[in-house]
């Protein structure tokens, strides 16, 4: 297998750009990948990549299945869903926290089952399930703030980026329970069969990735 | 059906049998269904603790096995002596992802006994062979638990820490290994060690070598032997290069001690085999006896095959309402007794791929047929 291209999953949106900029400074470079239009699969054989725009939280998916090789995923979708991945790099961008929210003076009474409002319910569960702590689990699309707002929950569990949307609802971060960021993704198989190519990737990508640190 | 006209996971299913019995391996069947408190006492062994249990006529809470290995521990007899047996089953799971529990094939084989440098040795060999059965390119990785666990034996961290620490060796995450380390305390000494370990990968002959040079503990040294040991008896059984060393094979260390596998073909997304040596799974289930032995996912195979090249059936006869059915009785049974395939009925079906079509309208009539 080795001499195909590599295939990888981009997030859509803003970070998949941002990362698609790391990748192809890293020496994988596919302008088409930016191009405005609809297609969804973008090669450039001189450099040895495939890149496909997929939905954020699809991208542990499509490598885990091996539809893809690699990905660049965000750290709360591999905590949500524990794919059964490599992961090689934290790409230091996209950076966040992974919190516990609710009114600035709230006061968590152990007496009373916690009412916890999350997109996330498998990181709320382990979160709270490792400090033994009773809780009702409502699971949420989004506008996750207003929960507490109306009363639906005690708290929540989100990404917490500058805190201004928190703020502007009269919330505020109780607990980090994680730093998030985008992190390099491999399916597993892939590293066995591409692991030369894969590893390259890696490396040149960590190089590309201190690089940013550094300027 | 010929042999040449089997499914992938069918012809491996067959060929991984001969290939079991061919090392003194007795075929051994067991029964669908076992006793759910079984799977509950042992649910860390298992790959997934979700079980489809069922209420048996008495009113016992039964399962459909999501595992062989623990039926075939419960059901030996210490007085029979050591026991060597292959199997190929059904399983019942739910994959990750959701869809509902599914019915796996699952080929395998397992010796409980003496498990000592040859014993390990063959299984290992059975493995690496299992998976060359599927495909010639393939890769089989192999770990120690003894190592990472004399590794970790030296830092006072809770098991809870422990499990995080081993869920990011298994993810190769070296930058997580570092941060989590730092969290939890483990001293500079044992987060470089745990890290050379999930770095240091490679066939066993060049990247043991390598791992016996980072400095391990004496913890570490009955686990190096025997990887010592596997090392040389790859060379024997001329499995090098395909039988490669990666820590970040690891397993529950409430049931695996030493040697543990995962093998890759290519083609297949996810590992096609798991086993390793499960000692602590028989204490557990108070047997006096050591244990060792993988199981071959065949479900994964099944995809391998690639398009569909040949024919479904050598001949289709069409027919009509008024077709004498003793003629086509009579044109049927002559070509299945001429070595061919033969399929009847009335119109053509979409999607059959077939050498020759005939077709018949009380009397027989020939046309040609697609490939």
């Amino acid at each position: 297998m080795s001499g195909r291209l590599l295939n990888i999953a981009l997030p859509k949106g803003r970070l998949g750009e941002r990362a698609y900029a790391l990748l192809a400074r890293a020496g994988y470079p596919c302008p088409a990948v930016l191009e405005d239009n609809r297609r969804l699969t973008f090669e450039n054989e001189e450099a040895g990549v495939r890149y496909f725009w997929v939905k954020p939280a699809d991208v542990a998916v499509y490598v885990e299945h091996g539809a893809t090789d690699l990905g660049i995923a965000g750290k709360d979708i591999l905590l949500e869903h524990r794919p059964d991945v490599y992961e090689l790099l934290d790409l230091r961008m996209g950076r966040c926290r992974m919190c516990v929210a609710g009114p600035a003076d709230f006061i968590d009474r152990p007496e009373r089952t916690l009412r916890v409002a999350t997109k996330f319910p498998n990181i709320a569960r382990d979160y709270y399930g490792a400090r033994g702590r009773d809780i009702e689990l409502i699971t949420l699309g989004g506008s996750i703030e207003l929960a507490p707002i109306v009363g639906l929950s005690d708290v929540i569990v989100d990404i917490v980026e500058t805190g201004a949307t928190l703020r502007e609802n009269g919330l505020a971060p109780l607990r980090e329970i994680a730093p998030i960021s985008a992190r390099l993704i491999a399916n597993k198989a892939s590293f066995k069969f591409c692991g030369e190519a894969v590893q390259e990737l890696a490396r040149r990508v960590e190089r590309a990735v201190e690089e940013n640190e550094g300027a | 059906m010929r042999a040449g006209e089997l499914k992938a996971d069918e012809r491996a299913a067959i060929e991984l049998r001969a290939l079991y019995q061919s090392y003194g391996y007795a075929p051994y069947k067991v029964g669908r269904f076992e006793e759910y408190d079984l799977y509950m006492r042992n649910r860390a062994f298992l790959p997934d603790e979700r079980i489809l249990a069922f209420s048996d006529t008495d009113g016992k809470l039964m399962a459909l096995k999501p595992d062989v290995t623990l039926s075939i521990v419960k059901n030996a007899r210490e007085e029979d002596g050591p026991v060597k047996v292959s199997y190929a089953e059904h399983v019942y799971r739910a994959p990750r992802g959701g869809g509902g529990f599914r019915e796996i094939m699952q080929a395998g084989v397992e010796f409980l006994g003496d498990v000592d440098a040859y014993a390990m040795g063959e299984m290992l060999m059975l493995a690496a062979r299992s998976l060359q059965t599927i495909s010639e390119n393939y890769q089989l990785d192999v770990s120690d638990m003894g190592v990472v666990s004399g590794v970790l034996a030296g830092e006072d961290i809770p098991d809870e820490a422990r499990a995080e620490l081993l869920a990011l060796i298994r993810a190769k995450n070296a930058h997580g290994l570092c941060e989590a380390c730092r969290r939890m305390g483990v001293s500079e000494e044992g987060a470089r060690l745990l890290r050379a370990l999930v770095t240091e990968f490679g066939p066993i002959g060049e990247a043991l070598p390598r791992i016996e040079r980072i400095g391990l503990p004496q913890a570490c040294d009955g686990a190096l032997a025997d990887l010592r040991a596997l090392a040389a008896l790859t060379q024997v059984y001329g499995l090098s290069p395909r039988v490669c060393l990666d820590f970040s094979v690891v397993n529950d260390m409430g049931y695996y001690t030493g040697l543990i596998m995962n093998g890759f073909v290519e083609g297949a997304p996810s590992c096609v085999l798991s086993g390793g040596r499960y000692d602590p799974l028989l204490r557990r289930m108070g047997r006096n006896a050591q244990g060792i032995g993988f199981a071959v996912y065949l479900d994964q195979i099944e995809r391998l095959a690639g398009r569909r090249t040949g024919f479904d059936v050598d001949v289709l006869i069409t027919c009509d309402g008024d077709t004498d059915p003793l003629l086509l009785a009579r044109t049927a049974e002559g070509l299945v007794k001429g070595g061919q395939s033969v399929r009847v009925q009335r119109g053509e079906p979409g999607g059959l791929i077939y050498r020759r079509r005939i077709h018949m309208e009380g009397a027989a009539g020939d046309g040609e047929g697609r490939a």
